[in-house]
């Protein structure tokens, strides 16, 4: 369809986008808009005014400073992917890339448009979680930090306030002796993911360390499985260890049933792809 | 009257400056306005590809970029791109290994596979098939496609090592 | 040297030059598509032009209580709004059914519905705009109201009449079909072995990527009307709009250009283009209506909702003795015009069991209505469902023996010297070679070592499957199809050819393209019966007023009767052309030939004159030749397959899985398709349709659903929702062929376009129970996805 009508404004300071934003409660940000014009070629908003952010300074770029590598919420799915820096200090985002869409939705797409949307099989808010970024959002009144484990509320629900906007994401560095490991299942090449699992640790002479293990597809929002973790957490992944973990993961994870599959059979899969995950973290 | 905003884009090497209603997006722009028509619409939500065209240099999905957002960038399309040459050696890859039939995908699927020509030139054919799986053919059946882009690559490599020596 | 002109082309024993025949030639119109220059409806401008859009009904089958057209009329860019009354008085309603499906019903549609809509996305109303978005923006003024009626969703509900669609029908049965050999229950009495099983089909669609278009354009001064249609039959279409919308047929034009895909979606009436057609009369000024993708998965037919039980009886030692099938499926709440929504289900009765050699057959058939989207022919219709139940049912009987699926169908399938054979559902087999094809198949790919390696990685825990799929295909077919029910569809076609002055060749044919390469193939088979080089010639194809009156294309029916056409308008060309050569050279016609656009000595080959000049002297120095002689460079021919009322082909079909049983997701290693449709003009564009047919297949096998809530929501009607095959979970198709002409003409070509299709979901079916067969689970509805493999395994 096509998409109903609207007004256009790109600003070109951070100050012109919150004026903009107060001045109308009908305003949608629009950063890479490959979401937000799916949605409107499908007529399912009428906002007054695109406020188009791409022009703002200061929000794109990736680099490390102090002990985090920053991503800037502007900053493309494809430049997180070819990264050195990322490919560095957080490889598991430059495995998770690979899955995002296809490379033309890559080209533009943004990483902080994809965490302000929250869609809960997304791959980036499971990388962050797992990571245990901060969000930076950035608003009239200057800048905060939250973690992006607090971040995600619920579906397609964020801590995001009226006149907010993601500004960064800055991710803690792990440091060399860290692996991470990303597992999506997905019916076709670049769908979104039936189930995930973005996870990291620190081998320590076989057993796994700080263990972090955040799913996507398996609730409304990415959750950490903090009870699988702990079933797993200091140990070998044996095949008693995995399977103490995917038992847990019942009272971690809160699937959605759709037209993928149930609730159960997402509960199934994710178990086997914690159970994957752990063994490609020790191997 | 919709309001209009003055918009500028480089297409095909032409700079064309238009009065572009914010809500068109740049297929939309190119075929209505431009009158080029080689680009194609197949489903408006950015799923199927056939809108594949090269914004700056990187290919993107028309559908899913406002005609205003191209504003002060460069837009090539498969016209363009075939007058110049550019994608001479692939399609004429394409044309002997019948890699299309109807012909309404092939717009977009040649700026795919033109991309990943350029940027991943020791692609497999799991690799290719893995590029190429944002583009929709309903009538090839994807194996002529991937053999056309194969020789493509296996052409540009022989190039290469005929430019070396 | 050869006897081109005299003979068919799989006359044995003689050396005919084949030319082009058979050979892999790149198609000349690819060209313009590879740059973007090609001419689709969408692309086409005239001055003046409006955009319908449509106002749908929400709800699967509501009362239209009122309908308020006021407000949208005065937004801005709004030309004109009708509701389905106003356009009832310019295009008159349709009922579709015909006369040898006895007693199928169906009630009246109109262009667009009055009064009630019977599925989701039907159209109540049309808004005419200068642009499609004013069209659009204006939707949201439409003031309607809406009483919800009872919805009928689910096909046994339907069967029981639990609540009747159409109370004048007194059911919601559309049509339904016996047939039975006699005897097949002491058979099954008396048989060593039998096994039922009931195979699920679910209801999917076409999804061309160009989606519906049409662009119709009154002349109010001619009370003419040309329309640029997106369709697979402008002849069909042409007698349509004549009829409907009370204009003679003649003033009656219609032009496909470039059409973006069809596989049988386009070659049905659909009411929003009858109603686009009818809105141009009444505006007097072109309109185009062009369906959005979610307009197209509410509103292009859906097809193949199907379930089946079906029963085998066979002997011990592995001979199949009888087949028994119940088939019931449910389509949209009209049959869709003009070749009804019975065809699909018919085939299913006629198909089932169709290369095996048993005698007793008893099948039972129901068609019943439902409120949602109509279903019509799609591919290969019915053949998907035929063969996937009986291979399916095939490979349950093998197992349950112990024998190994290509030696049980070995043992069963028609042998190669039987021919002619009638079959028992009355269907006749020219000739097949299924037993050619079965050994080709099993060599090429190397089925024992497959099977080797299956064994060795089952025991490291990795599953593969291998499945097959022997199939009959239907194509070619005569009136028997659609003309001896009334429908004016025409079976035959025809094609002119003309030698121009400058030497070149015009072909006109009333077979039609949408890209699976019938003007390059047209252009090959004139080529070679003409004797000129194949840059000389020029294929026109799908405009009414230029092109001979035919079928166009549906069934498979392209390269063997327009083809056909071609060769035999080619031949006859050819003989007017060495009529004048003779006058010309003053030699014995006999004495000549056409070789590389020059006429030859026809045994020296030296040339005496080329083409060009031969034209020259035709047209413009016709002075010269002797008094009483007249060129005739202009010749028609018309071809209506006559002996078989369909010309039947075989093939087989294998597939190849891994399957996770820990995720139930399947992995297409590679397939195989060996298919015979007789003279293969052009391999490479065979094999490409085969190899899209096959992907279809396998989407419908592992993908494609349309699926509906029990209030008759179509839940996922968006390319994100509803999934089609893309090329990273494709496998390689290799396929290779076994060429057993018809004798039925010159060219000896069969059709191919459907039987890619009509194989893969029963062969991708076979290779995932195969893979699932040491755990004990079977899957057999589709598509099978991986939660329903994981429900079969017990892991959910």
């Amino acid at each position: 369809m096509k998409a109903p009508s609207f007004a256009y404004a790109k600003p070109r300071s951070l100050e012109e986008v919150f004026v903009l934003l107060r001045r109308t409660d009908d305003a949608k940000v629009l950063a890479g808009g490959q979401t937000l014009l799916a949605t409107l070629n499908m007529r399912l908003w009428s906002p007054a005014v695109l406020v188009d952010i791409t022009g703002v300074p200061g929000l794109a770029g990736i680099a490390v400073r102090e002990n985090v590598l920053r991503v800037g919420a502007l900053t493309r799915h494809r430049e997180i992917e070819r990264s050195r820096e990322v490919a560095e200090h957080a490889p598991l985002l430059a495995q998770a890339a690979p899955h995002i869409a296809h490379v033309a939705i890559r080209n533009v797409g943004t990483i902080g448009g994809s965490l302000a949307h929250a869609d809960p099989a997304a791959e980036w808010p499971a990388c962050c979680v797992a990571l245990d970024a901060d969000v930076v959002i950035a608003s009239r009144s200057g800048e905060r930090r939250i973690k992006a484990r607090d971040f995600f509320k619920g579906l397609f629900e964020t801590a995001l306030g009226e006149g907010e906007l993601v500004a960064a994401v800055e991710f803690p560095l792990l440091g060399a002796g860290y692996r991470s490991a990303f597992l999506e299942l997905a019916r076709r090449h670049g769908d979104y993911a039936m189930v995930g699992v973005a996870a990291a640790a620190r081998p320590a002479g076989g057993a796994l360390v700080d263990l972090r293990l955040a799913f996507l597809g398996a609730g409304t929002t990415p959750i950490l499985a903090r009870n699988a973790m702990a079933a797993a957490e200091g140990k070998k992944p044996s095949p008693d260890t995995i399977a103490a973990a995917q038992g847990a993961l019942e009272r971690d994870l809160a699937p959605i049933g759709d037209l993928n599959g149930s609730p159960a059979t997402k509960l199934h899969l994710a178990r086997v792809l914690c159970g994957r995950a752990l063994a490609q973290l020790a191997a | 009257m919709e309001a209009t905003i003055q918009t500028t884009i480089t297409v095909n090497g032409a700079a064309v400056t238009r009065a572009v209603p914010a809500r068109q997006h740049l297929i939309d722009f190119l075929r209505e306005t431009l009158g080029l028509t080689g680009s194609h619409v197949g489903c408006e939500h950015g799923v199927c590809g056939a809108c594949t065209i090269r914004v700056d240099g990187e290919i993107v999905r028309g559908c899913l970029m406002l005609a205003v957002q191209a504003h002060g960038r460069k837009v090539d399309t498969i016209e363009g791109l075939s007058d110049s040459g550019e994608l001479a050696e692939l399609q004429r890859c394409f044309h002997e290994h019948n890699a299309l039939q109807c012909g309404f995908c092939t717009p977009g699927m040649l700026l795919a596979a033109h991309d990943l020509v350029r940027t991943r030139p020791d692609a497999t054919r799991d690799e290719i098939r893995a590029y190429m799986s944002g583009n929709y053919c309903r009538c090839t059946g994807y194996h002529a496609i991937v053999d056309a882009v194969q020789e493509a690559l296996g052409r540009q490599e022989q190039k290469r090592r005929g430019a070396k020596k | 040297m050869n006897a081109r002109a005299e003979l068919p082309l799989h006359a044995p024993g003689t050396q005919v030059d084949k030319g082009y025949i058979g050979q892999s030639v790149p198609r000349p119109n690819a060209k313009r598509l590879l740059q973007g220059r090609g001419a689709f409806v969408d692309d086409l401008r005239f001055p003046r032009l409006a955009h319908v859009v449509f106002f749908r009904s929400p709800y699967a089958h509501a009362r239209v209580k009122k309908l308020d057209l006021t407000k949208a009329a005065r937004q801005p860019g709004v030309i004109a709004c009708f509701d389905g009354r106003a356009v009832a008085e310019y295009c008159t309603p349709w009922v579709a059914v015909l006369g040898h499906l006895k007693g199928i019903k169906s009630a009246a549609q109109y262009a667009i519905a009055i009064e009630r809509a019977c599925w989701q996305g039907e159209a109540v109303a049309a808004i005419v705009a200068e642009t499609r978005e004013q069209g659009e923006d204006a939707l949201g003024h439409v003031v309607a109201e809406w009483e919800e009626l009872p919805v009928v969703t689910d096909m046994e509900d339907a069967l029981s009449n639990r609540y009747v669609i159409h109370p004048d029908l007194g059911d919601n049965v559309c049509f339904r079909r016996e047939f039975d050999t006699g005897g097949v229950d002491d058979v099954f009495a008396d048989a060593d072995v039998v096994v039922e099983e009931t195979y699920v089909f679910g209801r999917h669609t076409g999804v061309c990527l160009e989606p519906r278009a049409i662009l119709a354009d009154y002349n109010a001064a001619e009370h003419s009307l040309t329309v640029y249609h997106s369709t697979q039959a402008p002849n069909m279409m042409q007698d349509i709009f004549s009829r409907h919308l009370g204009i003679p047929e003649a003033n009656v034009r219609v032009v496909c250009k470039d059409v973006g895909g069809s596989y049988g979606i386009k070659v049905h009436v659909y009411a929003d283009e009858m109603a686009t057609a009818a809105i141009s009369v009444m505006l007097r000024r072109p309109v185009k209506f062009i369906a959005d993708r979610l307009e197209s998965f509410l509103t292009d037919i859906h097809a193949r909702e199907h379930k089946a039980k079906v029963r085998l009886a066979c002997t011990k030692s592995g001979d199949i003795l009888a087949f028994d099938l119940d088939d019931l499926t449910a389509i949209g709440p009209y049959s869709v015009y003009p070749r009804t929504s019975g065809i699909e289900g018919n085939q299913v009765v006629n198909l089932t069991g169709g290369p095996y050699k048993h005698q007793k057959y008893r099948a039972k058939m129901h068609v019943v209505f439902t409120n949602k989207n109509v279903t019509c022919q799609y591919r290969a219709v019915g053949h998907p469902i035929a063969v996937a139940l009986t291979e399916g049912i095939v490979d349950l009987a093998a197992a349950k023996l112990g024998m190994d699926p290509a030696e049980f169908r070995r043992r069963n399938l028609i042998a190669d010297d039987a021919y002619p054979y009638t079959f028992p559902s009355g269907i006749k087999f020219e000739k097949l070679s299924h037993h050619k094809c079965l050994d080709r198949l099993l060599a090429l790919m190397d089925y024992k070592k497959l099977r080797a390696e299956q064994a060795e990685l089952r025991k490291k825990g990795v599953q593969r499957g291998i499945g097959l799929a022997a199939m009959i295909e239907v194509t070619n077919p005569s009136p028997a199809f659609y003309g001896v029910g009334g429908a004016r569809i025409s079976a035959q076609d025809g094609a002119t050819l003309r030698l121009e002055p400058t030497g070149m060749v015009t072909v006109l044919c009333s077979v039609t393209e949408q890209g699976q390469g019938t003007d390059g193939i047209f252009a090959q088979i004139a080529a070679s019966a003409l004797g000129v080089t194949m840059d000389k010639v020029r294929v026109i194809t799908g405009d009414t007023a230029v092109t001979p009156y035919g079928g166009g294309t549906w069934a498979s029916r392209g390269a063997g009767i327009g083809g056909e056409a071609v060769l035999q308008a080619g031949r006859a060309l050819r003989s007017n052309i060495l009529d004048i050569a003779a006058v010309v050279l003053e030699m014995d016609k006999a004495e000549l030939d056409i070789v590389g656009n020059e006429i030859v000595n026809r045994l020296s080959l030296e040339s005496k004159l080329a083409l060009s000049e031969l034209g020259r002297i035709a047209y413009f120095r016709p002075d010269t030749l002797p008094l009483k002689f007249q060129s005739e460079l202009t010749v028609t021919r018309h071809y209506t397959p006559r002996e078989y009322g369909f010309t039947f082909t075989n093939g087989i079909q294998a597939s190849y899985v891994e399957v996770d049983p820990d995720t139930g997701f399947v992995r297409l290693l590679k397939h195989w398709c060996v298919e015979d449709c007789g003279t293969v003009i052009n391999p490479m564009l065979v094999d490409e349709q085969i190899r899209g047919g096959v992907v279809q297949g396998i989407g419908a096998a592992l993908f494609e659903e349309c699926v509906y809530d029990d209030a008759g929501q179509l839940l996922n009607g968006t390319l994100a929702d509803y999934l089609v095959p893309m090329s990273g979970e494709m496998p390689d198709i290799v396929c290779a062929h076994i060429e057993t002409p018809t004798k039925q003409s010159q060219l000896g070509a069969k059709g191919a376009g459907e039987a890619g299709t009509a194989g893969a979901p029963g062969a991708v079916m076979n290779a995932i129970n195969d893979a699932l067969a040491p755990f004990g689970a079977r899957v057999t509805a589709q598509p099978f996805t991986p939660e329903r493999i994981l429900k079969a395994l017990g892991k959910v």
